[in-house]
């Protein structure tokens, strides 16, 4: 699938700015650290493939795949998951 | 907590694992109909233990810890697992062993809670569960590798067919259970820091190395509350993480990368994956159905009609047997026992009481029914994927959306299933407004209102109206969760972590085993709290007795206590349009909302069967005149009291649930003082405002 920014992690856009189906890379958070720390257990790990599923029918949570399972997350947080597409 | 036994033989096993992992149909293939359910001391978490026998017979006791998919402390709620792993939970000793269930389709993350598990060192069992599952999407897992890699036992098990049960249970007798011969690798640094902080803690050497590793990853603000306990070791803590993070190392985010690096290395040797095809999966292609804009509402709001209409003409035929056996034993009983007060106590008070609530059995069944289908099938995650964002315009959570549902019964399940709800604040702005959902005890109440109110009218407008007092319920409950959320209850905006995991075939076991738990509950309650209420209104409207041996039963419950109370309360409701007969009513209501039919049947002295008394008992009311003669059931009046019924906190059960679920007195409480405001507020509203405007 195309991508829109440059695999190098400078050039990493936010989780949301993908497309559904797109496939990416996790490169970094902007999250306060106790957000990130539970996202980091279930998986979302840095250098972790992600990918962006679909959007609720009202526009929030979205869904993403993530390590092989399904995980909804608010777009206030997936916002500040940074990636890089593959 | 009594054990389901204590004797010293007897080998403790606990059972641990990630939401959705398939733990409970281990647990309930392991041990059956041999369950107690209970709590554990001062907090909310359910304890749910077992009986099994292993391969030579000798019993086992197996403890059900929370789904989790972590040990990391984040609440006092969610410290329980940790507690009884490490063998400090009062009550419950420390597991012999630890059986850490895992879904093979989806191991990687799994793997997370079996790093955490193996890191206490204590002897442990890997059962890998949906191992057919797996096959069936052409994941195959190198078993034997899997057992060598983490260094402990690995059994591939399908709970819901019942295989692998017997390797669990021989693995599990052996005579001794080997500690894990591996323990999964950690940043040097942080190791260090971990063996110098474990010899400063005051317990025993098995359990240091564990409980220095989890206050090491602590977050500051729960260490904050540990702080009271032992400055010196949070100190000690504090300075250990500061020179991690000046070595430019923090310490969860360090310790949570090295373990998926090591999950990586272990699936990468044991784990073959088909490559990724070009097509959906089947659960993928109903999701993109259930989660569409337009056919994943209809969907849903087509399930919620049908649980409400099974739960609401279904449970019509069992509520009639229920009904017709309480009146038959009643009756039997009348005949049978000697005259005497006893004799009044026990069918007038005790059996109609407690018939009265066992009559929405049927209804909690049904309604487990429905949730457990839901929610053994995967449906549930989505109904919470799809209401989160209308559940968050009020600050609350998709999650919230399943009490709420139960609420639509009774509150007592709903305010229980609170506690899936992660975030404590969340959580009690749930609990709080629970009540406000229409339960089906208002149901009596309502229907014989708008029989008062508008006797001939088509059952079409009477639905109408049903309709709007629950959607009163509903909005208000919403504002009232927007105003907590934005003051008592003020927090930031919580996470929502929510897996969806794959549509399967639900299991009629383990949605059987729900409702049966469900319904001994319930039942539990009706011959306890409700009992004795019953008991207690019975004597108040009993005593003392009328000089008159002659007196209807509408004259001695006027000079009764009961009596003598609803005249004390008229002042209080006259600004309503109520008197003190009504008063009665609404004092009666409190031991269940359903009452009130019973009750005014007997304030206006209508005899006969409570069902087939309505139509009379409906005329009686509106034939009532106040002193001056105007009629006493006025449309406002009627409007009011049905306004006052959707709002008022009335229930004993419930505030009984609030206080052992947020473990304080100050919730129910505060409750009761809102709602009652609130039912006052609202009725004053309707009656005097409706005058006003020239209504009657």
């Amino acid at each position: 699938m195309s991508c829109s920014a440059s695999a190098l992690p400078e050039n990493s856009v936010s989780l949301v700015a993908l497309a559904a189906r797109q496939i990416a890379r996790i490169t970094g958070f902007d999250l306060p650290p106790d957000r990130r720390a539970r996202l980091l257990e279930m998986g979302l790990t840095t250098g972790a493939q992600i990918q962006l599923i679909r959007f609720a029918p009202l526009g929030d949570p979205v869904e993403i795949e993530v390590r092989g399972y399904r995980l909804s997350l608010r777009k206030r947080e997936a916002a500040g998951i940074r990636v890089a597409c593959i | 907590m009594s054990a389901v036994m204590s004797a010293p033989s007897v080998r403790h096993v606990a059972i641990a694992g990630n939401p959705n992992c398939g733990k409970s149909t281990i647990f309930n293939a392991l041990t059956g109909l041999r369950q107690k359910v209970g709590n554990y001391p001062g907090v909310t978490v359910e304890r749910k233990e077992g009986r099994f026998y292993g391969s030579h017979g000798e019993p086992m006791n197996l403890l059900d810890l929370p789904g989790s998919y972590s040990l990391q402390v984040r609440a006092p709620d969610e410290a329980v697992s940790r507690d009884v792993l490490l063998g400090r939970e009062p009550g419950t000793p420390q597991p012999d062993a630890v059986v850490v269930v895992v879904d093979a389709s989806n191991l990687e993350r799994n793997l997370y809670l079996v790093a955490q598990i193996l890191d206490l060192h204590l002897p442990t069992v890997v059962a890998l569960n949906m191992v057919d599952m797996a096959e069936r999407v052409g994941i195959r897992i190198d078993v034997p590798a899997l057992a060598e890699e983490l260094g402990v036992p690995v059994i591939p098990v399908v709970a819901t067919q019942g295989r692998g049960l017997v390797e669990l249970k021989q693995t599990l007798s052996r005579q001794s259970l080997a500690l894990p011969a591996k323990r999964p690798p950690m940043p040097e640094a942080i190791e260090a820091e971990v063996r110098a902080l474990a010899e400063q803690l005051p317990v025993d050497n098995a359990v240091a190395f564990p409980e220095a590793l989890l206050l090491l990853t602590l977050h500051d603000q729960t260490l904050d509350d540990l702080a009271e306990h032992n400055a010196e070791i949070v100190q000690a803590t504090l300075a250990a993480q500061e020179r991690l993070r000046a070595a430019g190392l923090d310490p969860l985010s360090a310790l949570v990368e090295a373990r998926y690096e090591w999950i990586n290395q272990v699936c990468e040797r044991t784990v073959h994956k088909p490559d990724a095809g070009p097509g959906l999966s089947v659960s993928d292609r109903m999701d993109h159905f259930l989660t569409h804009r337009v056919w994943g509402w209809v969907v849903f709001l087509g399930a919620m009609t049908l649980m409400f209409l099974s739960i609401f003409t279904l449970a019509q035929i069992p509520m009639g047997w229920i009904d017709s056996g309480v009146h038959a034993l009643g009756g039997w009983l009348a005949g049978q026992l000697p005259e005497s007060q006893l004799r009044d106590l026990i069918v007038d008070g005790a059996i109609p009481g407690v018939g009265g609530v066992l009559m929405f059995l049927p209804q909690i069944m049904i309604l487990y029914f429905f949730l457990g289908l839901l929610e053994d099938s995967g449906y549930m995650a989505r109904a919470a994927f799809l209401m989160d964002r209308v559940m968050s315009s009020v600050g609350l959570h998709g999650k919230s959306f399943i009490p709420l549902l139960s609420s639509f019964a009774c509150a007592i399940p709903g305010i229980m299933a609170a506690r899936t709800v992660e975030n404590r604040q969340d959580r009690i702005a749930t609990i709080l407004i629970a009540p406000l959902m229409s339960c089906s005890a208002r149901i009596p109440v309502y229907t014989l209102m708008i029989a008062v109110l508008l006797p001939t009218t088509s059952a079409l407008a009477k639905a109408g109206m049903m309709l709007g007092l629950y959607l009163l319920g509903i909005v208000m409950a919403f504002v009232l969760a927007w105003i907590f959320k934005k003051t008592l209850l003020k927090s930031e905006t919580s996470m929502l972590l929510l897996e969806l995991p794959p549509y399967r075939k639900p299991s009629l076991r383990s949605v059987a085993l729900c409702m049966k738990e469900r319904a001994s509950l319930f039942a539990t309650r009706a011959g306890t709290v409700i009992l004795a209420l019953s008991v207690l209104l019975w004597a108040l409207a009993t005593y003392p007795k009328p000089a008159n041996p002659d007196a209807t039963r509408g004259e001695a419950i006027a000079q009764s206590f009961a009596g003598q109370m609803g005249r004390a309360l008229e002042p209080a409701i006259r600004p309503l349009g109520y008197d003190w007969k009504i008063g009665i009513g609404l004092i009666s209501s409190f031991a269940a909302r359903e009452v009130f039919v019973g009750t005014m049947a007997i304030v206006y002295n209508v005899e006969g069967d409570m069902k087939e008394g309505t139509t009379s008992l409906r005329d009686t009311m509106r034939a009532e005149r106040r002193a001056d003669g105007a009629p006493m059931f006025t449309p406002l009046v009627c409007v009011g009291l049905m306004v006052f019924y959707v709002l008022a906190m009335q229930c004993i059960s419930t505030l009984a649930v609030v206080r052992r679920e947020t473990n304080s007195w100050s919730w129910p409480l505060f409750m009761v003082a809102l709602y009652t405001v609130l039912a006052w507020v609202g009725s004053f509203v309707v009656f005097q405002g409706g005058h006003i405007l020239g209504f009657q």
